[in-house]
């Protein structure tokens, strides 16, 4: 059996609810996501649990929606920089030659800009829908999971095992999936999971100075640039998607944490 | 000479040393390295401490300077330096035995010194720091010492960065970075096993003398017998930290009691007769050279070798010689740049894209470093049968019967199938490593430094498997190696590299006999003898042609 | 210093010149080569044909691409970026002011976050896998997974709001007294800091920690050297050229977490300028302080190199 440390458990625990939250958002939400149903700002109560916002909408309703939103972008383009950094990484590797100094100069080139000011730069043009946003995050993270997963794949595949498989005769197919990849995998994930933070980050960022998620959707940064006025007056309706962010994010990176010091020891994998 | 004659220089007894071990996912758990060793030293005597891996003898050596590394920590037994028990010593008391009273040779020089530093400042630091003189006599005593161990331009070689210098010489560095501020007590932790046979014999030779010019008592700690045995006046064998046996040098090597004594004693006799070259060789290699993308030279020059069926060539030289590359030339990893390389009477395509499936098949290779031979998240089951389903298509229960000949036959057996790499002991995992070359009924193995990561006697088992099987599958084997005891053992042909050149190639008896070439002679005379006064004799047959070093 | 060391470092040099270059041609790329016409994306949807075809003819949007690029590139380098869209004011004059306030804001911010980084990396590492070091850890891992704003609205609303200490808006003006001004600045410049510090922190210690766990390290100890002295004479001179490297590296990275604070403060910089524009969709003010930010960043890479390469001894002492 596996032996969870307490830390990842909380941390799994945590990640998984935010997770149910998002995708049974429309069934658990008290109220509808734009519904006006009380005074502007009311304390918590009952009725509502975390209050109501700038307009008197339901707040705990809009963190709800807004975990939807938020999660599911940041899941989307984790998944797109992910796959497309991984590719692109092991053709880089196993290829080698010009494709390999191709990629990495591009890469190098791409990371010169830092990556806030770049989708800044191209947001000035380009509407921020949903789709346009996961694919400019999406990319502008590739180039991360490129570097990590290239340096990776070439530690492993200078490994004598890799050579061993070569001389045999095998196809990149196998070197790949069979040789590469298992061993690649646990450092991958690990970061899967402070790519996913990143990701949370960067859409709640970009959202809160008003230029990712715009109404009538809504997600937790948006939702903080929303209530920020009340802020001044004493009022901490901006500080309850400012905490579910928090939250949301140290639990993945205690599950991250977790994977990464497993992949310490490589007793075979299973039974460690 | 006031009351110093009363007490020993080291006096141990029941030492036991222990350590806290951090196995990610698990608690912590203690361990014992060291149950209970017993071991006096006299005054300007030469104590050699002899063992396999996790024997604990640098943990010992490191002990009588009361440190252990990352974790370790002296659990019980007194440690007595000139009758003062150094345990029992406040932090201030430490700082006066160590690099005063004790000082540390260590294995590499090359990260033991400060990157940063010119050698001049590290190796006087001691004398400086305890106010031991001044900072020019420190300077002239480190000059002087320099010269003793022979290292150029004595004058001026404090002057440079560690970078700077050979390996070789770095090494010498560090011994007058001990002896420098006169301590009673050095500890030389393999300081000659980092280097190639030609100058680990001059490092070797230096470090004798310069102990017998200083008078200092010395503890000697390296897995080679024939290397302590000329420096060393006892020695004492170790094995999982235990004594096994202590003695005078001269009763150990020539009449020692112990079984395991005896084994590292017999390690280098193992010879192998000669089988004459018959038929059409399998390898022929033809003016062959080669050199890495981005260099304007050669790495391997011109070489021409033939190996016969079930035969052995051994290639031997040392680092730098090219002899790894030319295996790597032979594999087709590194393209010939000219030359003919014919495998069983066929051309064989110089690169390895080129080479069809039998070819490859018939051409093996087993790696000096088992552990990274093979892939970590296969089981043993998955890597011997992959060649098996790879090149004869096997599958299921057939696969799985000829894995286990296999295993059988390098004598691990069918509780090995399901097993990680991980799991395995070293000597294990090149067993694994060579039935994976075997499954694939090659014509051909290359042996690459396969026995050189492992203790001697486990490596001699490897030996012995090796020439086992090649009676059984009639198989040749190229085998690359920088050790001529293991080149006695294993060869019926040799050839010997240096600077990318065979300078020497034939039969085994012949190339092991005289005449010499002056490489050859330098080579061979420079492998220890497990004989008593090997060194000596060495080194004044040397002098004659080495006088203006 | 010997000359193929003063070659390296040219070389370093002329990259970072080369990415200058490289990234302005993204910025301008990024914003001219898009899908879709600029001028249309400028006006929305409902702007009439003429004023698009006016604008278009403003922008120079008829000329091609490339000697639009160049003409922008070489007024920039004069200092000539163009005018804003929004309202015509000359962007240099516009960005010369806010620029120097953002220097003052992250000059403030990295001369109380780098020492104090450096102090908390060394008690982490004297006081390594005990009390002291791992409060430190945990903190620095909340902060590291928590947005500036967050950080920035926490303070906000505990320091300025409820215990009134500090304004809660950064103003600044030119009739305040330097003191006026840095208690103006106070809460950001402590986000900032707390942006910063945690990443710097941990690499700091990390570097700390790979020197001193270095064999020559046991080499000074075993000498009987006092603990004061293995770390001033053996580790610190190892390890100062890694540390300024991360505090360079972390300094690229306040560049960004500038923008986010300045929008939250209300603070009249760089970053605000940007938002503002972005949002505006006022093109040539995003390409001039997106190049400004990008320079910034390269440049603070760059020295982070060059300063890698001075400090190395093999390349000091070549053989």
């Amino acid at each position: 059996m596996m032996r969870i440390p307490l830390s990842a458990l909380i941390g799994l625990t945590v990640t998984a609810f935010f997770f149910a939250l998002a995708v049974f958002a429309p069934l658990v939400a008290p109220y509808g996501i734009g519904e006006i149903v009380g005074d502007v700002w009311e304390p918590m109560s009952a009725q509502h649990w975390l209050g109501t916002d700038n307009i008197g909408r339901d707040l705990l309703t809009r963190m709800i929606y807004g975990a939807r939103t938020t999660i599911f972008i940041a899941s989307a383009a984790t998944l797109l920089s992910f796959t497309l950094g991984t590719s692109l990484a092991l053709a880089a590797v196993v290829l080698g030659g010009w494709v390999d100094m191709a990629l990495s100069r591009f890469v190098d080139l791409i990371m010169t800009i830092p990556t806030l000011i770049f989708a800044l730069v191209v947001l000035s043009v380009m509407p921020a829908s949903i789709l346009i946003l996961i694919v400019l995050m999406g990319l502008l993270d590739t180039t991360r999971v490129y570097r990590l997963a290239r340096a990776v794949a070439v530690d492993i595949n200078v490994m004598d095992y890799v050579e061993a498989a070569r001389l045999r005769g095998e196809g990149t197919r196998w070197i790949v999936l069979r040789e590469i990849l298992p061993n690649a995998l646990s450092p991958l994930v690990a970061e899967l999971g402070l790519r996913f933070i990143f990701m949370v980050l960067f859409v709640s960022t970009l959202s809160f100075l008003g230029l990712g998620i715009t109404p009538p959707e809504t997600d937790w940064g948006a939702i903080v640039k929303e209530n920020k006025e009340g802020l001044v007056y004493g009022i901490p309706a901006a500080l309850a998607p400012a905490v579910a962010i928090a939250t949301l994010a140290i639990s993945v990176n205690l599950v991250a944490d977790w994977v990464l010091n497993r992949t310490a020891s490589l007793k075979g994998g299973r039974n460690a | 000479m006031r009351d110093s004659v009363t007490h020993s220089l080291v006096d141990i007894r029941g030492l036991k040393i222990g350590a806290t071990v951090f196995a990610p996912g698990e608690k912590p758990r203690d361990i014992e390295i060291v149950h209970g060793v017993d071991l006096t030293l006299e005054k300007g005597k030469v104590l050699g401490l002899i063992g396999e891996s996790g024997a604990g003898k640098s943990t010992i050596g490191l002990s009588t300077l009361a440190y252990g590394r990352g974790g370790i920590k002296i659990t019980g037994g007194e440690i007595f330096i000139n009758g003062e028990d150094i345990l029992k010593d406040s932090t201030s008391d430490l700082r006066n035995l160590r690099g005063r009273k004790v000082t540390y040779v260590s294995q590499s020089a090359a990260a033991s010194f400060n990157p940063s530093k010119r050698l001049m400042d590290q190796i006087v630091e001691s004398c400086l720091s305890h106010g031991l003189c001044s900072r020019k006599d420190a300077e002239r005593r480190a000059i002087r010492l320099f010269e003793k161990l022979g290292l150029p331009e004595p004058e001026t070689f404090g002057n440079r960065y560690p970078h700077q210098v050979s390996g070789g010489q770095l090494q010498r560095a560090m011994t007058a970075m001990a002896l420098c501020p006169e301590p009673d007590l050095v500890i030389f932790d393999e300081p000659t096993t980092a280097l190639d046979v030609t100058t680990q014999i001059d490092v070797l030779a230096s470090i004798k003398e310069a102990i017998r010019e200083t008078g200092v008592g010395a503890i000697y700690i390296t897995h080679d017998l024939a290397v302590v045995a000329q420096v060393s006046d006892h020695i004492m064998v170790l094995q999982h930290g235990r004594m096994v046996e202590y003695g005078t040098t001269d009763q150990i090597i020539n009449n020692p009691c112990e079984d395991y004594t005896r084994a590292l004693v017999s390690i280098r006799s193992t010879i192998h007769d000669e089988t004459p070259s018959r038929g059409q060789p399998v390898l022929k290699l033809e003016n062959v050279s080669a050199r890495y993308r981005g260099l304007n030279f050669d790495v391997v020059k011109n070489v021409s070798v033939e190996i016969h069926p079930s035969q052995t060539l051994a290639v031997v030289g040392e680092s730098g010689s090219g002899k790894s590359t030319l295996a790597r030339v032979m594999t087709g990893l590194l393209p010939a740049r000219d030359g003919t390389i014919t495998f069983n009477g066929d051309i064989l395509p110089t690169a390895l894209e080129d080479r069809s499936k039998e070819q490859l098949r018939e051409l093996q290779m087993i790696y000096q470093m088992a552990d990274v031979a093979m892939n970590p998240r296969q089981t043993i089951e998955t890597i011997i049968g992959r060649p098996l389903e790879f090149y004869f298509g096997m599958k299921g229960a057939e696969k799985r019967a000829r894995v286990v000949e296999l295993l059988d036959e390098i004598e691990l057996g069918e509780g090995f199938l399901k097993r990680y790499p991980a799991e395995l002991s070293g000597g294990q995992k090149q067993r694994v490593c060579i039935a994976r070359a075997l499954a694939a009924k090659p014509r051909l193995i290359i042996c690459d430094e396969v026995t050189s990561a492992l203790d001697p006697l486990v490596a001699d088992g490897i030996l012995k498997l090796l020439l086992n099987l090649q009676e059984i599958e009639q198989v040749s084997y190229l085998f690359i190696t920088h050790d001529i005891a293991t080149v006695r053992a294993i060869a019926d042909m040799i050839a010997v590299m240096y600077q990318g050149n065979v300078v020497r190639y034939g039969a085994k008896s012949k190339v092991l006999s005289p005449p010499f070439d002056d490489y050859t002679d330098l080579l061979l005379s420079s492998v220890p003898d497990m004989r008593l006064g090997w060194l000596e004799d060495v080194i004044s047959t040397r002098k004659m042609d080495s006088a203006g070093n | 210093m010997p000359t193929h060391l003063i070659l390296l470092v040219i070389q370093r040099f002329a990259l970072g010149v080369l990415l200058l270059l490289a990234s302005s041609v993204l910025i301008f790329a990024g914003t001219q080569i898009l899908p879709g016409d600029v001028a249309q994306a400028v006006l929305g949807q409902a702007a009439t044909p003429e004023a698009i075809a006016n604008l278009r003819e403003e922008m120079g949007l008829n000329e091609p691409a490339v000697s639009r690029y160049l003409s922008w590139l070489l007024g920039a380098l004069q200092g000539d970026f163009g005018t804003a869209l929004t309202n015509g004011a000359d962007i240099g004059s516009a960005i010369a002011k806010r620029l120097s306030n953002t220097l003052f804001l992250a000059f403030w911010a990295a001369l109380v976050s780098v020492p104090l980084a450096i102090l908390l990396g060394l008690i982490a590492v004297r006081f390594r896998n005990r009390w002291p070091d791992r409060l430190i850890s945990a903190v620095s891992l909340a902060t590291i997974s928590v947005p500036e704003f967050v950080i920035g609205y926490l303070f906000m609303f505990f320091v300025a709001v409820k215990l009134r200490w500090v304004p809660s808006v950064s103003m600044l003006n030119d009739s305040m007294s330097l003191g006026q001004k840095l208690q103006s600045i106070a809460l950001p410049v402590i986000v900032l800091t707390f942006v910063v510090l945690a990443h710097m922190m941990r690499m700091t210690r990390a570097t700390i920690l790979n020197v001193m766990e270095a064999p020559y390290i046991e080499t000074a100890e075993l000498k009987g050297l006092s603990r004061f002295a293995v770390i001033s004479r053996h580790a610190l001179p190892n390890a100062v050229a890694p540390i300024v490297n991360v505090v360079m590296l972390n300094l690229a990275y306040l560049v960004v977490g500038v923008v986010v604070v300045e929008v939250i403060f209300v603070y009249p910089g760089m970053g605000q300028y940007l938002v503002d524009h972005v949002a505006k969709r006022d093109i040539p003010v995003v390409q001039a302080a997106g190049l400004i930010f990008a320079s910034v960043y390269i440049l603070l890479n760059m020295t982070a190199d060059i300063i890698g390469i001075v400090a190395n001894p093999r390349l000091r002492h070549p053989k």
